[in-house]
């Protein structure tokens, strides 16, 4: 079965999309494509909206509403959706089938991004925040300039778990007559073709965690050495840690060898 | 001059943290409020820059009412320091320093440089300038916190309790420094700060206010312990208040006998009576007993409890390097701290009883 799989993958015919079918390549960039549009519209929706309410203290019990949606089942409610909204673009378009894909899709990315937002900012140490409007920061400046870049290591790692979430849960564009690369995990499971299916579902786990890979360099690059403790002086403290605990590891060795 | 003109804070649920406050806090000098938890202190402070507005009364900058402009705007006029330094984690030390002089838009290079001089002038080496809050002690980051209040060389400046985190090795040495920087800078400083001994050692004048938010009395620091108004001024001031109000009082020039002085390293003297060990410059190292010493004087066998007045300091340190000395002689040094003699308690009292009125 590994072989077969991995014949698969390897088969150049099957990265080329011909006139009767659609290739990995192709079937790839449309999973980024439901990918990308749906994160970019959770960021827009969730960012702002945690950071004000993280900076103002208002509507909190919107953070519980939005954690409260991760319970839908998203096959359901895609589904459902469709049954509501395809009729309205019958024939014209894949609108009918798009749109309910990504109202999914952002459903599931918005309560990650929100609920990190919101953490962040109110992690803030409130001597921190005390001292920036004590400066004479404005609220604005204060958020822009104090909160944001202090709640920025949640802010990523809320965003990231979305990522993951969406582009592995992206596949189920195909579930509703769209592409991407969950078309060869629903045809191969349909055909029997279990080559094609696995394969499908290691390139959406390649995709996840390239993309993964991908935000936590940027993560390293934004987010301040004064927040994330790589600092060359807090390195060699952490490293004398390690010493003095393969220090004991050593001694305790040598007793057991002693025994 | 700050000053506080029937300044009212009632909160919703009928608290009122502070109850038409009157006080003046003078130009070019340190007024510190002080009083126990919940007298309002710490409200009364955050009035000034806004940070609480009040809900009657009005606060007077010289001549303008704070309430008059944008509260942003007066707090980049008014230099804040408070407990935890709050410092901004994601910035660097330097940063952080040129916070309020980013905001007023002065170029980074001007603000940095500025930054660093005054890095230096609170004790900080400018290699710190680059590392982050998280590196620094609590000691290290206060002393950036008042670094970075006095960036846009603010007239005045507001302190809420600022030393009260550090260890007290520390707060004293900040205490000692931060007098030495007011020295120079002549700021109008109004300092909070819970601690009855910090208050009478920094302010020019003390402010005690009581739970309520009234004021009790205003004085300076002799005053009030030599004249507390009241029973609650009394109490709050404390029992040694006497002992030590003779901080106050310099010792003029303190008469002292000669005292027979041994060398480390050289052979132990003969007698019964502790004899007064100094070193190669007749600094005083300790006390030794010749009854328990052999052979040399060694480090090791010197009694270090005593400690030393300085000619020209207070009769308090006179007093206690008599009372705090092994041999109950007190050492008197001169300032680069050689041994000048020594004296007993008796002769202390003498010259405080002489001094006709102990302040």
């Amino acid at each position: 079965m590994i072989g077969d799989t991995f014949g698969w993958l390897t088969d150049a015919a099957h990265w080329r999309s011909t006139n009767f079918d659609t290739g990995i390549w192709d079937q790839l960039l449309a999973h980024v494509g439901f990918s990308a549009i749906a994160l970019v519209v959770a960021l827009l929706v969730g960012l702002p909206l945690g950071l004000w309410i993280g900076h103002t203290g208002r509507a909190t019990w919107l953070v519980t509403v939005v954690n409260a949606v991760r319970a839908l089942p998203t096959v359901g409610v895609l589904v459902l959706l469709v049954v509501v909204i395809a009729p309205n673009f019958y024939g014209r378009t894949n609108a009918g089938y798009l749109i309910p894909t990504e109202i999914v899709l952002v459903l599931l990315a918005v309560p990650p991004i929100l609920s990190n937002a919101y953490a962040g900012v109110q992690n803030v140490p409130p001597a921190v925040r005390d001292a920036a409007f004590g400066m004479g920061m404005t609220g604005r400046q204060v958020l822009a300039r104090v909160e944001l870049p202090n709640a920025l290591p949640l802010i990523f790692s809320g965003f990231r778990s979305a990522t993951l979430q969406v582009i592995a849960t992206a596949t189920i564009a195909s579930y509703v007559t769209l592409g991407g690369l969950g078309r060869f995990i629903y045809d191969g499971l349909a055909q029997q073709d279990y080559p094609q299916m696995i394969s499908g579902g290691l390139l959406v786990a390649a995709l996840a965690l390239s993309v993964d890979l991908l935000l936590a360099l940027v993560q390293r690059y934004t987010v301040s050495r004064g927040l994330t403790g790589r600092l060359p002086r807090a390195g060699r403290v952490r490293r004398e840690g390690a010493d003095s605990r393969s220090a004991v590891l050593t001694e305790e060795l040598a007793s057991q060898g002693a025994r | 001059m700050i000053r506080f003109d029937r300044a009212t804070k009632k909160y919703p649920d009928g608290t009122v943290a502070v109850d038409e406050l009157e006080l003046e806090a003078p130009t070019g000098q340190i007024t510190v409020l002080v009083g126990p938890s919940g007298c309002g202190k710490t409200t009364s402070l955050r009035m000034v820059n806004r940070m609480i507005e009040p809900t009657s009364g009005t606060i007077w900058l010289d001549d303008t009412d704070t309430a008059s402009m944008p509260a942003h705007e007066l707090r980049r006029k008014i230099g804040y320091v408070i407990q935890h330094a709050g410092l901004f984690p994601h910035r660097t030390i330097v940063d952080n320093v040129a916070t309020v002089p980013y905001l007023l838009g002065t170029g980074k290079r001007e603000a940095r440089s500025r930054a660093m001089e005054l890095l230096e002038r609170v004790g900080l080496d400018p290699a710190f300038a680059k590392r982050y809050p998280a590196q620094l002690s609590g000691g290290q980051q206060q002393r950036v916190g008042v670094a970075r209040a006095l960036a846009a060389d603010p007239p005045v400046m507001l302190m809420d309790e600022p030393f009260s985190a550090v260890d007290p090795v520390v707060r004293d040495q900040l205490q000692d420094e931060f007098l030495r920087l007011q020295g120079e800078l002549g700021k109008t400083i109004v300092f909070v700060t819970h601690d009855i001994d910090e208050a009478i050692k920094l302010g020019d004048r003390v402010a005690v206010l009581r739970v309520g938010g009234t004021l009790a009395q205003v004085a300076p620091p002799a005053e009030l312990l030599s004249r507390p108004v009241d029973s609650f001024v009394a109490g709050f001031v404390g029992r040694d208040r006497g002992y030590r109000a003779l901080g106050f009082t310099e010792s003029g020039a303190l008469p002292t006998h000669d005292e027979p002085t041994a060398r480390l390293g050289e052979a132990v003297p003969q007698g019964h009576d502790l004899v007064l060990v100094v070193d190669g410059e007749q600094r005083p190292q300790g006390w030794l007993d010749p009854a328990s010493a052999r052979g040399t004087v060694e480090e090791s066998d010197l009694l270090r409890g005593g400690t030393l007045a300085t000619q020209g300091g207070t009769l308090r340190a006179a007093l206690d390097a008599c009372l705090s000395s092994p041999s109950r002689r007190g050492v008197v040094v001169d300032e680069q701290g050689r041994l000048l003699g020594s004296l007993t308690a008796r002769e202390v009292l003498d010259l405080i009883e002489r001094d006709e009125e102990p302040a």
